[in-house]
């Protein structure tokens, strides 16, 4: 086996544990959010043996270094016990969880039903940040204008959400 | 090959991570001495031998390994001995891609001074920061203790906000060498800048006698700016002294480490030394040349002495010189470090944040313009 395929099962194998450790975790919500932390950095890796290394830096940039820490942030401030949890609306979301799990299996088996597709071999400087920036600022800068302008907005709504509270 | 690569490893790990890291805590404390007008570490030794208080690091190490190792009842003791590694991890992986040399080339054989040498280099160390938090928030909640959770708390919110700025006040770089490439942005400093330069921009001509005024085409001259901010940014990420609140000994006794003992707090302690050589390392490599000798580049230096020496012996002098240059650069920054340290006190928590996102951010922003503007000018 090459040792990249050996490096794939390496961190799949850990990305679907970590992601079982933060979904198995309900009780113990710092746990949940580290084991969520060890998928995106396992995702990251996995980014990287498929070349897309912007992709895999901004994985653990924003998602690991970022985006969980500030759920460990509330999730420390809110200092969360036990009881907090409402027992009653579990099975629905087990139900819930359950029935997208289904989905997502019958999505795979019509990918991979008909035979996996030939690796296709990509150009020099695939996933780099030049040609990704290229791509952003000119094929797409109508949607990265729109995306800024909904966080613009996401901004000033936490704004005045926060003012009210202290004035 | 994969020889090449562990031999690169094994350097970085002796050579930086067991070398240089005790001896920076020695020239903490001479620093500290200095600026208290005190003699300082001179008490450790070796049948009265003392060589200047050197032995302290290695007592030091002595001391931490044979302390008790306390977990606090109530703590989570798996994530409680997790975390000083988790801490320390980041600061040591960072190494990898800063360049101890540049490229050279001994007849077939080409020899990279640089152990991973990533198109995206730059962005790998921040990517690595930002993992870096969770040694603090992990240490602040696994020990149980009320101070350690608001240090961990303090930690984390400084460290998000100051990587905002951290990425920002260096895209004006990223524009002025058009790469993240370390290597290559070393390779582009390794020249000279015509400091009047600017007036054939606006269609004059250079007079000859001013064409000889020169600066060597380091980072810091084509952004001074964005050098402070990063220099900035990179200490408060650090969480040393001034900007060491998560830790606040007058508020919250240690902060996130406060529950540690024996070489779990060592760890920590470490992984903040380690950090300096870090920011050292990068600050030194972007902003002031890395390797380069100001005025003197690499085929100056090899067609220069291999006209009577040979090639061979040019080239090996020069990664010497190199690696020399590259030594003293990150000494004078390590240092720099060391007198912001004993110089300025501890910023309240308040006044990290608003210089943060009132004082750095719009100036991040403003410098990321600017230099746009100017780009635009100068190079159509």
């Amino acid at each position: 086996m090459e040792v990249s395929a050996i490096l794939f099962y390496i961190f799949a194998v850990m990305a679907v544990v970590s992601a079982l450790g933060m979904v198995l975790n309900v009780r113990n919500t710092v746990a949940a959010s580290l084991s969520l932390v060890v998928t995106m950095i396992a995702l990251a890796a996995i980014y990287v043996l498929l070349e897309a290394y912007l992709i895999a830096v901004i994985q653990i940039m924003v998602y690991a270094g970022a985006i969980v820490v500030l759920f460990l942030f509330v999730i420390m401030l809110l200092n969360l016990r036990e009881d907090d949890f409402a027992p009653g609306r579990q099975w629905l979301v087990k139900f819930g969880a359950g029935l997208l799990g289904v989905f997502v299996l019958i999505q795979l088996l019509k990918l991979v039903g008909p035979g996996l597709p030939e690796v296709p071999v990509v150009p020099e400087g695939y996933g780099g940040y030049r040609q990704l920036g290229i791509l952003l600022y000119t094929d797409y800068v109508l949607l990265v204008e729109m995306a800024s302008l909904l966080l613009l907005s996401a901004i000033v709504g936490a704004l005045i959400l926060a003012k009210r509270n202290i004035d | 090959m994969p020889i090449e690569e562990i031999c690169k490893t094994l350097f970085i790990i002796l050579v930086i991570v067991a070398g240089l890291a005790p001896i920076i805590t020695w020239i903490e404390r001479k620093q500290s001495a200095l600026m208290q007008d005190r003699i300082g570490a001179n008490r450790a030794d070796i049948g009265g031998i003392t060589v200047l208080g050197l032995l302290h690091p290695m007592a030091d190490v002595l001391k931490l390994m044979t302390k008790e190792d306390v977990v606090p009842q109530g703590a989570n003791r798996m994530m409680h001995m997790l975390a000083p590694l988790i801490a320390a991890l980041p600061a040591i992986i960072a190494f990898g891609v800063i360049p101890w040399g540049g490229i050279y080339s001994f007849g077939d054989t080409t020899i990279k001074m640089v152990a991973a040498d990533p198109d995206w280099g730059l962005l790998y160390i921040f990517a690595i920061g930002s993992i870096a938090t969770y040694g603090a928030i992990m240490a602040g909640w696994a020990s149980n203790n009320n101070w350690s959770l608001l240090g961990g708390l303090r930690a984390s919110a400084q460290m998000i906000s100051y990587e905002v700025t951290l990425g920002l006040s260096v895209v004006g770089i990223f524009m002025v060498f058009e790469t993240l490439k370390l290597t290559d942005m070393v390779m582009a400093q390794d020249t000279t800048l015509r400091v009047f330069g600017f007036i054939e921009v606006f269609g004059g001509t250079v007079p000859a006698f001013l064409d000889w005024v020169r600066l060597p085409a380091w980072g810091i001259f084509y952004q001074p700016l964005g050098f402070v901010m990063f220099l900035t940014a990179m200490m408060a990420e650090n969480k040393r002294p001034p900007f060491d609140a998560p830790e606040g000994e007058s508020e919250l006794i240690a902060g996130y480490f406060l529950e540690y003992s024996g070489m779990r707090f060592g760890l920590f302690y470490m992984s903040e030394f380690i950090e300096v050589i870090v920011i050292a390392g990068v600050v030194s490599t972007i902003f002031l040349g890395g390797w380069a000798i100001p005025f003197l580049d690499q085929a100056t230096i090899i067609g220069g002495i291999g006209s009577f020496m040979g090639e061979g012996f040019a080239t090996g002098l020069c990664v010497i010189l190199h690696f020399m240059t590259f030594m003293l650069k990150l000494i004078v920054m390590i240092w720099l470090q060391m007198l912001l340290r004993w110089t300025l006190p501890r910023f309240r928590y308040d006044q990290v944040m608003n210089l943060c996102w009132k004082g750095l951010l719009p100036l991040s922003i403003a410098n990321i313009l600017i230099t746009g503007a100017v780009m635009l000018l100068v190079r159509g």
